[in-house]
């Protein structure tokens, strides 16, 4: 409601140009992508769908700064990417925590990187608080990694991107190494913390439901080498969204059968 | 079938734990742990955790002496291999009368009669301190050197032909050059020390560094993490196992070379204290020497192995 009163979304917040990626590796080179065009509108949900192997994580990676192009323009915030930065976070698929230290102190580590010269460490530790808290995981803030279960980890993971207040939030596959009830459970809270952030989200996804649910706008990619964007559809589903009205929803069958279509039948993969 | 007797087994085994805990404590026999999870392979399957001995009584003697009858074995063959011996050679003494001298030696180890005639416990110190200087400046310089070579490619090309050609040369040889170098016995032990301790630390470090997972270094991009903040959160917690490895490696080869070391320089040490009791033919105390050396040995591994653990984030 608020987000109405402020002004307008920008558009062309995330900004993708030419884009082409080609890996120079020892059995020769690799053209991942070629011909990428991608515009993000601020506030957006979008995912990446499409085929292991198509290169979506390829694209998520160039927009996290992890990798660079081999060609083309990427813009975040009227920036250009040129390499990691606070603005955009990453959630990584195998939430990548340091199993050394505690959940909260995995999230302390992120704070700290981006407000230490701003806010004192009292400040800093309230933040970490804050982010436990949103994720509901309060209790298990001075466990190690490897004491809690895996969607507790994937939780620490989003706590500790979204604790560095970024523009863009990117999901590399978040919930991809999770069980199906874990998994919708995790969905239903991503989409609860995104509505109260308002941050503008990019998410890699290779499960159909996932996309349609979450997103504002899904991205089908065409199957690689040298994959680029298939076809762009946009989710015009009421937001705040239940899995269970959904299911019964005919728009939201439709647009399911829409993504299956692209992928099993324009782009089917080769077994 | 066998499931259903497995799963009785294991009930047994967890319904009876706690009185077994008891009981052996009581018996203070704690090693009795390691051959009850032999015994019962199919009750710790059921659990997925070691399992406590089952109470039945004689499968807990059976458990006992399966534990401390090899060892015991073990002692008893090295004592009757070496009587045989000593019966067979002139001059070399027996596990009795070694011990009468060992209990002789160790009622004052601590005695000082002029340089040449000290205690045994003096001489264990002074090797112990040679081997802590060595070790200590071999660790210092090492550990550091090990990440360096470990995070930048350039270095680690830079130092493989080095380590390449001085890491197989045996410590010894290196004795002459400190000698000339220190102008003096006693740092020259340590110098030998110090390049024989040194390797192990370098690899094992630079070993570790070059292991830290990709998926580690990618969260320090994203959040932009600075080189120190890089050191100290990702690439310390993750090299330490590697770092104590190479820790505990470089002490076992530290401790071999001492004896050597001090046989060829002289002075108060354990290696000296065998090469002066071989000039008075005193082999008892030779004996008794290569025990204590063994013993140091073995003690020195232990607390390593115990620091290491205390380490370990797992």
């Amino acid at each position: 409601m608020q987000k109405n009163l402020e002004i307008k979304p920008i558009e062309k917040y995330v900004l993708l140009e030419q884009v082409n990626m080609v890996f120079h590796t020892k059995n020769g080179s690799f053209e991942a992508l070629r011909n990428v065009n991608l515009n993000i509108t601020q506030g957006e949900f979008v995912t990446i769908i499409g085929h292991s192997g198509c290169g979506k994580s390829t694209v998520l990676n160039l927009l996290a700064g992890l990798l660079s192009p081999t060609d083309g323009l990427m813009f975040c915030a009227g920036r250009e990417i040129a390499g990691p930065g606070p603005e955009r976070a990453v959630v990584f698929q195998n939430h990548s925590l340091l199993p050394w230290l505690t959940c909260a102190e995995n999230v302390y580590l992120a704070i700290e990187r981006v407000f230490a010269n701003k806010e004192s460490k009292a400040q800093m530790l309230a933040r970490t608080a804050a982010a436990m808290d949103l994720v509901g995981l309060s209790h298990a803030a001075d466990k190690r990694p490897n004491e809690v279960s895996g969607g507790m980890k994937q939780r620490v993971g989003i706590a500790r991107a979204l604790a560095m207040e970024p523009k863009v939030l990117l999901l590399d596959e978040p919930f991809g190494a999770l069980d199906a009830l874990t998994r919708a459970r995790l969905q239903d809270e991503l989409m609860g913390i995104m509505a109260k952030s308002g941050a503008t989200a990019i998410m890699v996804t290779h499960d159909v439901d996932e996309a349609v649910l979450l997103s504002d706008k899904i991205v089908m990619m065409t199957n690689g080498p040298a994959a680029t964007i298939g076809e762009v559809l946009s989710v015009d589903l009421p937001r705040p969204r239940k899995r269970l009205e959904l299911a019964e929803n005919t728009d939201y069958n439709h647009l399911r059968a829409e993504v299956l279509r692209f992928l099993y039948e324009r782009h089917a993969k080769a077994a | 079938m066998s499931a259903v007797s497995i799963k009785q087994e294991a009930l047994e085994t967890i319904m009876r734990s706690e009185k077994t805990v008891t009981n052996h404590t009581a018996a203070n026999e704690p090693v009795i742990e390691l051959p009850a999870i032999k015994l019962a392979p199919s009750a710790r399957k059921a659990n997925d955790k070691p399992n406590k001995p089952s109470n039945k009584p004689w499968l807990k003697t059976r458990a006992f002496f399966n534990c401390l009858l090899p060892p015991v074995f073990g002692v008893l063959l090295l004592l009757a291999v070496w009587t045989l011996i000593s019966h067979q050679t002139q001059g070399l003494p027996g596990p009795v009368s070694t011990w009468y001298s060992a209990v002789e030696l160790f009622s004052n180890p601590f005695y000082d009669n002029g340089p040449n005639d000290k205690g045994v416990g003096w001489n264990i110190l002074a090797s112990l301190g040679r081997v802590g200087l060595g070790f200590g400046m071999a660790a210092l310089i090492g550990i550091p050197l090990g990440f360096i070579i470990g995070r930048f490619q350039f270095m680690s090309r830079m130092a493989a032909p080095i380590i390449g050609l001085l890491r197989p040369v045996s410590p010894l040889a290196w004795l002459p050059i400190g000698l000339l170098v220190f102008k003096a016995a006693n740092p020259a032990a340590i110098w030998v020390i110090f390049i024989s301790a040194i390797w192990p630390m370098i690899i094992n470090t630079a070993v570790g560094v070059s292991k830290v997972p990709q998926d580690y270094m990618n969260v320090a991009k994203v959040l932009n993490l600075s080189e120190w903040k890089i050191f100290s959160k990702i690439l310390f917690p993750f090299v330490m196992p590697y770092m104590m490895t190479g820790v505990r490696l470089s002490i076992g080869v530290a401790w071999l070379v001492i004896v050597a070391a001090e046989m060829l320089t002289g002075g108060v040490g354990i290696g000296f204290w065998v090469w002066d009791e071989w000039n008075n033919l005193n082999v008892e105390h030779i004996i008794i020497a290569i025990f204590v050396v063994g013993i140091v040995g073995l003690l020195l591994e232990q607390i390593l192995l115990t620091i290491a653990k205390r380490f370990s984030y797992e």
